[in-house]
C-alpha cells in the first residue's frame, strides 16, 4: 500500500518544525536555569567589587577585566595573522600542494582539543620563553586556538567576493594590493567579522587552555605579565571545588549575557554594513 | 588624408595555452572615432580588445606575439597602471562596486591619488557625461547596487571617466540591457566620441552599424575585413562577412 504523499509531506513538515524548536528550547532552558539561579546574586555591585575568600563573597571585577584583557589581546594578535593569511591563500598564491599542505594543516589546527593548546602553551610560552602564568601566555596560547576559526571564514568571505570586481579594479588601474584592500576586503567585511566574533565566543567560553597558561589567579592584572582568571575559569573554578554555586551561577549569567551581548551587537553591525553596500 | 591610429596591432597572435586565439591581426582604431568588432562567439574579438589594456595578464598561461601600440608607442614600454589609466573598459555586465554611488566615483581618484580637493568637481563632471548628474546628484550616498541595471552601466562609463582616459574600451556594454536602455548607451558612446577614441565589442550588428564608423569583422581569431562601417554593411568585400551580415551564418 502505498502512504499517500500529502500526509508524508505534511509530517516531514512537522517534524522538522519540531526538530527546531527543540534546538531553540535547549538554548532557552539553559539561559533560563542560569537566569534564575544567578540573577539573585547578580547586580551591579557585584560585576564592579573585588572578590574575597577565594570567592565565596564579593564580585567578580577583576575576571571581568581578565576576560575583556584576554579576549581583545588575542583577537588583536589573531585577526592581522589570520586575515593575512587567508589573503595569501586567495589573492597572492595559486592552488597548489602547498596551499593544500597549509589548508591541511589551518583544519587540524582547528580539531585539535583546547587542552592540548593549554598544555602547549604551557611548556612553550608559560616554561620555555619564561612568561610565567600570564595575560600575554594566555594570549598568544588563546591566539594560536582562533586562528583556525579566522583564517577559514576570511578565506571563505573572500573568496565569495565576485571576480569581476577584481577585474573591474585592475581596468581602473589598481595594483593588486589596492584590490585587496579597498575592495576586496570591504566586500567581505562582513564575513571576516563573522568569523572574528565567533573567535570571541571561543576565547570568552574557553577554561582549559586558559588555567594552564594565564593561570587563575584572582587579583586584577595590571600588566601583560601578569596572572589572571577569566569568568569562565572563575566559574570552573567556584563549581569544581564547591567554593560557591551561587556565586558561580551569577557568574554564569554575566558569561552568558555578554557573550549574548556580543552576537546581538554583531549581528547588528553587520546588518548595518550589509545594507549599506548591498 | 592619413587618420592616425590610437591604437594599432601589428602581426599580432595571442594563445591560450595550445588555443590559437588571434592570428596575424593587423588592426587600428583611430582616434576620436568609434571602431566596432563584430564576429560570432568565440571568434577572439573580446581577446582582442582585452589586448590593449592587457587584462589578458590576468589569465594564465596566455603568450602573444606581434606588436601593439598605443599612441604608436609599443605597448610594453608603458607602466601597466598608466596603460590602464588611459584605457579605460567598460564589461559586458555592469559591475559597479558593492559600495555607494559616490566610493564608485571616488575609486580611480584615490587609486591614482588625485588631490581630494578636486574630487567634487570630477564627479560632478562625469556623472554629467554620462547623463546621471540629475538623477543621482542627491543619491550619490546611496547604495549603486539598487541602482537600475542602465544607470549601473551609466555609473560604471562615469567611474572610468574619473581617471580621464583617452581611450575607452567597451566589451558588449549593452547585452544586459533592454532596447531602449540600449539606444540610450548609444546616444552617449556618440557623445562620448566627440572627446574619446571607442572601441566597441558587440553582438549586435545593427549596434555596430548604427555607432560606428570603422567595424572590423572577426572569425575564428582571423580579422577577416576592417574598413568604413558604410563599406562593410552595404559592399562588403569578402563572402564571409557578407555571409555574417546578412546572417547566413553567426
Amino acid at each position: 500500500m502505498r502512504i499517500n504523499p500529502r500526509l508524508i509531506d505534511k509530517l516531514v513538515s512537522r517534524t522538522l518544525s519540531m526538530q527546531a524548536y527543540f534546538t531553540v528550547g535547549i538554548l532557552v532552558i539553559i539561559v533560563f536555569i542560569i537566569f534564575v539561579k544567578g540573577i539573585s546574586n547578580c547586580g551591579l555591585s557585584f560585576m564592579l567589587t573585588y572578590p574575597e575568600d577565594m570567592g565565596r563573597h564579593g564580585g567578580i571585577f577583576p575576571a571581568i577585566i581578565g576576560t575583556l584583557f584576554l579576549v581583545a589581546l588575542s583577537i588583536l594578535f589573531a585577526t592581522p595573522l589570520g586575515i593575512g593569511t587567508a589573503i595569501y591563500l586567495t589573492e597572492y598564491t595559486k592552488e597548489s600542494r602547498f596551499t593544500s599542505i597549509i589548508r591541511f594543516g589551518v583544519e587540524s589546527l582547528a580539531g585539535i582539543p583546547s587542552i592540548i593548546y593549554g598544555l602547549f602553551g604551557f611548556i612553550f610560552f608559560v616554561i620555555k620563553l619564561g612568561m610565567g602564568w600570564s595575560l600575554l601566555a594566555g594570549a598568544f596560547t588563546m591566539t594560536i586556538m582562533i586562528l583556525p576559526t579566522i583564517i577559514r571564514t576570511s578565506e571563505e568571505a573572500i573568496k565569495a567576493v565576485p571576480k569581476n570586481l577584481r577585474i573591474v579594479s585592475h581596468s581602473l588601474g589598481a595594483t593588486k594590493w589596492e584590490t585587496t584592500v579597498k575592495v576586496v576586503l570591504p566586500s567581505a567585511a562582513p564575513g571576516i567579522l563573522t568569523g572574528i566574533m565567533l573567535s570571541i565566543g571561543r576565547a570568552v567560553g574557553e577554561t582549559a587552555a586558559v588555567i594552564f597558561t594565564m593561570g587563575s589567579s584572582l587579583r586584577l592584572p595590571t600588566s601583560l605579565m601578569d596572572s589572571g582568571r577569566t569568568m569562565a575559569v572563575h566559574f570552573y573554578i567556584l563549581a569544581r571545588e564547591g567554593i560557591s554555586m551561587e556565586k558561580a551561577y551569577a557568574t554564569a549569567l554575566v558569561l552568558v549575557v555578554s557573550i549574548l551581548a556580543i552576537n546581538i551587537l554583531a549581528y547588528y553591525t553587520m546588518n548595518k554594513v550589509t545594507s549599506k553596500y548591498s | 588624408m592619413m587618420l592616425d591610429c590610437a591604437l594599432k596591432t601589428e602581426k599580432l597572435n595571442l594563445y591560450y595555452g595550445a588555443f590559437h586565439g588571434l592570428k596575424d591581426v593587423d588592426f587600428c582604431v583611430y582616434r576620436n572615432a568609434i571602431t566596432a568588432l563584430i564576429g560570432p562567439s568565440g571568434c577572439g574579438k573580446s581577446t582582442l580588445l582585452r589586448c590593449f589594456n592587457r587584462m589578458n595578464d590576468l589569465i594564465d598561461d596566455v603568450k602573444v606575439t606581434g606588436s601593439i601600440f598605443v599612441n604608436d608607442r609599443p605597448i610594453d614600454s608603458i607602466d601597466i597602471i598608466e596603460l590602464r589609466k588611459n584605457i579605460g573598459m567598460v564589461f559586458q555586465r555592469p559591475n559597479p562596486f558593492p559600495f555607494s554611488v559616490q566610493d564608485n566615483l571616488l575609486y580611480g581618484l584615490r587609486v591614482h591619488g588625485i588631490p581630494k580637493r578636486q574630487h567634487a568637481e570630477i564627479v560632478e563632471r562625469c556623472l554629467k557625461s554620462v547623463d546621471l548628474w540629475d538623477d543621482l546628484k542627491d543619491k550619490r550616498h546611496t547604495s549603486a547596487m539598487n541602482l537600475s541595471e542602465e544607470m549601473k552601466q551609466r555609473l560604471c562609463i562615469a567611474r572610468l571617466l574619473t581617471v580621464e582616459p583617452q581611450i575607452i574600451l567597451l566589451d558588449e556594454p549593452c547585452s544586459a540591457l533592454d532596447p531602449i536602455a540600449t539606444l540610450r548607451i548609444e546616444e552617449l558612446m556618440i557623445e562620448l566620441k566627440k572627446d574619446y577614441t571607442i572601441l566597441i565589442v558587440t553582438h549586435n550588428m545593427q549596434q555596430a552599424a548604427r555607432v560606428s564608423d570603422h567595424t572590423g569583422f572577426m572569425l575564428l581569431g582571423d580579422l577577416i575585413e576592417f574598413g568604413d562601417t558604410s563599406k562593410i554593411f552595404t559592399a562588403p568585400s569578402d563572402n564571409r562577412t557578407d555571409g555574417y551580415i546578412t546572417g547566413r551564418f553567426g
